[in-house]
């Protein structure tokens, strides 16, 4: 059951575009990740959803009702800061039990319902204290449990884990999901951190410079990128300069040496980007029928993997990832090598004008 | 003081890296004299003139005399008692304007906080016999001839104080803010289905109150003591009082100005009591 629609959102700030046409639609009880660099919009499509801004065009509606026009205070909404925004001057029960007071609930119906999200926060003796009182993870916890008292029909979250050091991170992005999985919410979740996204969401929306790049299951997302950005935005990928021999068969040449791609590509003759993950390459003959040649420029070990970066020629390099395996030597530097990867792995970029410009950059990094 | 003498005396014995504290130690201890120096010279500034002022009011015989006087004085009680209701009325009419005015610009209109700034640091270029005189200029006749009656200067007088104390009320309020994340605090609440009213009320209020604490005493000591505004508008307040009190008699205004700085003195200790009590408060709930 289609519950949050969002339909031709555009915002505007004076002559800043910050989002544009963006359309969206999520079932009741999906988790849904908006993620991109920072200035992306989707900060700001979060707060169009909460009510904190007014789109300059277009509708949000969540469960069938239009509540564009609505002020924030009559959405029914749950949101959770990067900051906590926690109440200084109450303790963590009445932070807790706010919305509820607000709402004129019954006392005791409010203290039960406090006392259950303690528990489920694991935070049962903490009612008494104050924020300051708390750690990080703990006052988020707090937060969360706040935006859930009120029983919200969608639940945003704003970067809520980026104040947090990673082993908390971890934890609590997993408890965030149990939760919402447990009381069925729909939510949408506001990150610039792709593993987060990833490992959270049933569907991933990337933005880049107010747009929606693309949606889609994070497998998806990883696996088939649909443009340039997202490519080089999730994951690390390998990108390298190609001509298309024949477009119909996807024979295509990197320096010389002849690869095949997946898909049929474009005209003949043309110049494209093939796009490569490090775990899809292996050295030797052993990882598919597309071959390659280059001599190995850097070799980094990363604990698990070791990750061995190979120069095919003038600007082309592809990394490739190995398993650590204390009993086999790592390949030294400038040395010649042979890497091999299958045409299903080779993903044949063909983006907007100002892919050129990502694809510069992304090489950079690799 | 005396005690960094012996201390350069070890100053040869040790190796390079133990003597530089020793070093050190004189200069530290030169500073401490230092800081006394400037901390006695600021107890006399102070203090010497409320000494001279109680030993001038102790001349009139019998002792504390002129203290008997001053408190048996019907308008003392009623001209101090006007005057601590005006304060009040100001604190709270400038409570109501300015809490809200204050917490609208950081959260909405941001550039105009320069401006109202300056409009509330004119109290202090312009004198209040102008603001006195605009005063009774604009409102002794139509269309609102308030100077005309009691109540309508007492309305005129409150008016000139809510002005008066602007810039302490806004500034220990803005300041109060500043410590404060307003707009995710604002938000959080209007996500949890808060009015503004609400806000102002349950989150922005407790969260300032020190700050609107401090600015209210500020405001207290200031128009408890006012002489020209209340001169003007012909309102039987303490400054008037002390003013007249001073004209005629000779040690009882001395008398008069000890009680009204110790009566000062009591109002900002009660303000350091409610600023500590409420940090205690909140230690004592989070122990258990």
């Amino acid at each position: 059951m289609t519950f949050l629609i969002l339909t031709g959102i555009h915002k505007r700030f004076g002559p800043t575009v910050a989002v544009e046409d963006f359309n969206l639609t999520a079932e009741k009880g999906e988790f849904v990740s908006f993620l991109g660099p920072s200035g992306c919009g989707k900060t700001t499509t979060l707060r169009m959803i909460a009510g904190f801004e007014q789109p300059t065009a277009g509708t949000i509606s969540i469960g069938g009702t239009d509540i564009t026009n609505r002020p924030p205070n009559r959405r029914n909404i749950g949101m959770v800061f990067q900051s906590y925004a926690l109440f200084p001057n109450m303790n963590v029960a009445d932070n807790i039990g706010f919305g509820m007071k607000v709402r004129k609930r019954p006392k005791d119906q409010i203290r039960k319902r406090v006392d259950e999200l303690l528990g489920l926060m694991h935070l049962p003796d903490k009612g008494g204290r104050y924020p300051y009182q708390l750690s990080g993870g703990q006052q988020q916890r707090v937060a969360l449990a706040r935006a859930l008292a009120v029983e919200p029909e969608v639940l945003l979250l704003d970067e809520p884990l980026s104040a947090l050091d990673a082993k908390i991170r971890v934890a609590l992005r997993k408890e965030i999901r149990a939760i919402q999985r447990q009381f069925g919410i729909t939510t949408v979740y506001v990150t610039h951190d792709q593993e987060e996204a990833l490992s959270l969401s049933d569907r991933v929306v990337v933005m880049s410079e107010g747009r929606i790049e693309q949606i889609g299951a994070p497998a998806d997302i990883y696996n088939f990128p649909a443009t340039p950005f997202v490519a080089s935005f999730v994951g690390t990928l390998s990108l390298l300069q190609a001509n298309v021999i024949e477009g119909a068969t996807a024979r295509l040449s990197i320096d010389g040496q002849e690869i095949r791609g997946a898909r049929p590509a474009a005209g003949d003759g043309q110049r494209v980007t093939v796009a490569l993950r490090p775990e899809a390459v292996e050295q030797g003959d052993g990882g598919g029928s597309n071959r390659l040649r280059g001599t190995v420029e850097d070799v980094s070990f990363l604990g698990s993997i070791v990750r061995t970066r190979v120069r095919i020629s003038g600007r082309n390099t592809l990394s490739f990832d190995q398993f650590n395996d204390p009993s086999l030597a790592a390949s030294t530097i400038g040395e010649e090598i042979a890497v091999s990867f299958s045409p299903e792995s080779t993903l044949v970029l063909e983006g907007r004008a100002s892919a050129d410009a990502v694809i510069e950059e992304a090489i950079a990094e690799v | 003081m005396t005690g960094g003498t012996p201390l350069v005396a070890q100053a040869p014995k040790g190796p390079d890296s133990l003597a530089a504290a020793p070093v050190s130690r004189p200069r530290r201890s030169f500073g401490r004299i230092w800081w006394w120096a400037v901390f006695a010279v600021a107890v006399l500034y102070f203090a010497l003139p409320l000494i001279g002022t109680f030993a001038f009011s102790m001349r009139s015989q019998p002792l504390f005399s002129a203290y008997a006087v001053v408190t048996d004085d019907p308008q003392f009680a009623a001209t101090l008692l006007y005057s601590f209701v005006v304060a009040i009325v100001t604190i709270i009419v400038s409570i109501v304007l300015i809490v809200p005015t204050a917490f609208w610009v950081r959260l909405r209109l941001p550039r105009l906080r320069p401006y109202i700034e300056f409009i509330t640091l004119l109290p202090f270029v312009i004198p209040p016999i102008i603001l006195v005189f605009g005063l009774l200029r604009s409102y002794s006749g139509d269309p609102l001839p308030l100077a005309g009656s009691d109540f309508g200067s007492d309305v005129l007088l409150v008016a000139a104080y809510v002005v008066l104390s602007l810039p302490y009320m806004y500034r220990a309020v803005d300041t109060g803010l500043r410590a404060i994340d307003v707009r995710s605090l604002t938000e959080a609440s209007q996500s949890l289905g808060a009015s503004w009213f609400t806000i102002l009320v349950r989150v922005i209020f407790p969260n300032l109150r020190v700050s609107i604490l401090s600015g209210a005493f500020l405001t207290l000591a200031i128009v408890v003591g006012e002489f020209t505004i209340a001169t003007f508008l012909a309102r039987p307040a303490f400054g008037p009082y002390i003013q007249l009190l001073g004209g005629n008699k000779a040690y009882e205004p001395a008398a008069v100005s000890l009680i009204s700085f110790g009566l000062t003195w009591i109002a900002m200790g009660l303000l350091a009591l409610i600023g500590r009590q409420s940090r205690q408060k909140i230690q004592i709930a989070g122990a258990h």
